[in-house]
């Protein structure tokens, strides 16, 4: 009959089999390639890439114990003006912290200090939780009742209890693994400061 | 008339398998005469599948996928389009109900064991739908674009950033941007709108195909197709499907109804349970709201993303999160495999089992609530218990069902 001969059952010859696995292997490599462009295609395009610019900030108005937020990337990055009793409340933590001295590698190297700060009352840091990307609430309030008794203030991520220091250092035993973010950033003069460069040539 | 009616099928039998079609899946379809409440939930979710299409395709006409202006497309179809506004609750309110009735159909498999063999590709082509449906879940919830819209996609996708190595070129492949933006929004729409019902409608199909290959289980476990009647090879505990399960079906269809339409006139947002209240507020970038929780359906997932706090094992605690709330979900594709008892229902199945099943359910209920609270120390405690009781259920499984006392399955159906 008909059907029986072009059964697959029916003994293959060595070329026909060879033939078969050539056309297969053919055929994955074309569908390989062409998934390619439409997989490329979902990739950030080149305008989501120029966009970046540095942002410029005067922090001559920032109070001691403000906070100012400014969008760079479409990230919030927080411009803190810390008081000398915030200051002071960094070096009593240590114990309680994942990484204390910053060793991990979430900061420019001129950041990578007690305070995490070029100038040691204003912190620059990316306002998102190193946990799953939400922004922290910026709790200054002192042994809160929901934060208890040992919160000297800091920040506190409401997505999953995420906690961190007024130098944006995570605490241990929380769901985040690393401290904040502090983005590039350099004082053009004492109080405008350039966020996302280090060089004063690029603004 | 009926003439012109019977030569009509003809002609269309002689071109297409309408006739033999209607009898194997309906007419001839022989289902298990014994089928309680809970057989309810698998024709309840067809049915909120044709509502969730139907009002979806009504809400594209008027909502755009426009970072700018998603949100006010969504206040303009509540406030200014005709019936905008019940087209669009029939939609949110379909979302959850969705979820009601497929989690009673899953409950009711794990109670009956209609996981077990001949039934495992069944069980694993259901999982299958269940991952689609979080999926459009997920995605659909992030079109309103108001705060827990922004900041729910933030933490999901954020999740794949937690993969080692290539977690965050795979989380800017997923964005389409090195932030969630406008290019996000605009094809979550198009996974919404096209690509996962397209295989939500696959996947239901072979699911159906899949069950009228086997058979339906029913609340005593046992085969009906092992007793049939020798003369004409029907199961004798087997009723037609059509008329006798149809017209029960509408019955569950009608009472369905009157609670969806309560809710869709009374309850729309259902406390902040179906509809969130920060999500009336439009997406701020900059600012998380203080409170955030999911919408109802994965707050159990989500209690057990944020169970973990320290690091072991060497992987740190933000994977093990995601691990857990991973396999959470996929542990239930394992079932089929990890009941080891010799009898399918819990009604022949001993105490081990019962009380098993009941603290998975507690576990489940409390995690889920857990999951709409702001976590303290004391919250995140017990959702660490009960993450343990919940993979304990399906770990122990092997062991506890294997040494239960069971009693024997019936030879017939009870009544």
């Amino acid at each position: 009959m008909m059907a029986d001969s072009f059964s697959i059952n029916d003994k293959m010859s060595g070329r026909r089999k060879f033939l078969v696995a050539a056309t297969s292997v053919a055929g994955g490599i074309a569908g390989a390639a062409i998934a390619t462009p439409f997989l490329l295609s979902m990739m950030p395009s080149e305008r989501a890439k120029a966009a970046g610019a540095p942002v410029e900030v005067d922090i001559s108005k920032l109070e001691p114990g403000m906070l100012m937020m400014v969008e760079w990337r479409g990230r919030v990055v927080w411009v803190l003006n810390r008081t000398p009793e915030m200051l002071e409340t960094l070096p009593k933590l240590e114990d309680q912290l994942a990484d204390p001295n910053s060793e991990k590698n979430q900061q420019p190297e001129y950041a990578k200090n007690l305070t995490r700060s070029i100038k040691p009352a204003i912190l620059v840091i990316e306002g998102v939780c190193t946990h799953l990307g939400c922004s922290p609430v910026f709790r200054k309030d002192v042994a809160p009742e929901d934060l208890g008794p040992d919160w000297l203030g800091g920040f506190f991520c409401p997505c999953h209890g995420s906690k961190f220091d007024l130098a944006g250092r995570v605490y241990k035993s929380v769901p985040a693994p690393t401290n904040m973010v502090v983005p590039p950033h350099v004082y053009l003069s004492d109080s405008r400061l350039l966020i996302g460069s280090e060089s004063e040539g690029s603004a | 008339m009926s003439n012109m009616f019977n030569s009509m099928i003809e002609w269309i039998d002689k071109r297409f398998p309408l006739t033999s079609n209607w009898k194997a899946h309906l007419s001839e379809y022989y289902a298990p005469k014994n089928f309680n409440f809970w057989y309810f939930f698998g024709s309840l979710a067809l049915l909120v599948l044709v509502n969730q299409l139907i009002t979806g395709i009504f809400l594209t006409m008027n909502y755009k996928p426009d970072a700018s202006q998603a949100f006010a497309s969504v206040e303009y179809i509540m406030r200014d389009v005709d019936y905008g506004w019940l087209i669009r609750y029939m939609h949110s309110t379909g979302a959850s109900m969705f979820f009601v009735v497929v989690y009673l159909h899953m409950f009711r498999g794990m109670m009956y064991g209609s996981y077990r063999k001949p039934r495992e590709l069944l069980w694993l082509v259901g999982m299958c739908i269940f991952f689609v449906l979080m999926s459009l879940a997920f995605t659909g919830y992030i079109l309103p674009w108001g705060q827990m819209s922004y900041w729910g996609a933030q933490v999901i996708v954020s999740m794949f950033g937690a993969i080692p190595a290539v977690g965050d070129t795979l989380q800017q492949w997923l964005l389409g941007d090195f932030t969630l933006s406008d290019a996000a929004l605009n094809r979550f729409f198009a996974y919404h709108v096209v690509t996962l019902p397209l295989v939500l409608l696959v996947l239901v199909f072979v699911h159906i195909l899949a069950l009228h290959e086997t058979g339906s289980n029913n609340p005593d476990g046992i085969e009906i197709k092992e007793n049939k009647n020798p003369t004409t090879g029907i199961p004798v505990d087997g009723i037609p499907f059509h008329p006798y399960y149809s017209v029960k079906d509408i019955v569950g269809v009608v009472v369905f109804l009157i609670v969806f339409c309560g809710i869709i006139f009374f309850a729309p947002e259902m406390g902040g349970y179906f509809l969130e209240y920060n999500n009336f507020i439009p997406a701020n970038t900059l600012q998380t709201p203080d409170h955030i929780a999911p919408v109802w359906y994965f707050t159990p997932y989500y209690s057990m993303l944020r169970a973990v706090t320290v690091n072991f094992l060497g992987i740190d605690a933000k994977l093990w999160g995601v691990i857990l709330m991973a396999g959470s979900v996929v542990i239930f594709c394992f079932l089929p495999w990890l009941d080891r008892s010799p009898v399918k229902s819990i009604r022949y199945k001993g105490p081990y089992f019962k009380i098993a099943l009941t603290l998975f359910v507690i576990s489940f209920f409390v995690l889920g609530w857990l999951g709409t609270k702001s976590p303290t120390p004391m919250y995140t405690l017990l959702a660490q218990i009960f993450t343990v009781i919940y993979f304990a259920f399906f770990i122990l499984m092997p062991w506890y069902s294997k040494i239960d006392k069971t009693k024997p399955e019936p030879k017939r159906l009870q009544e």
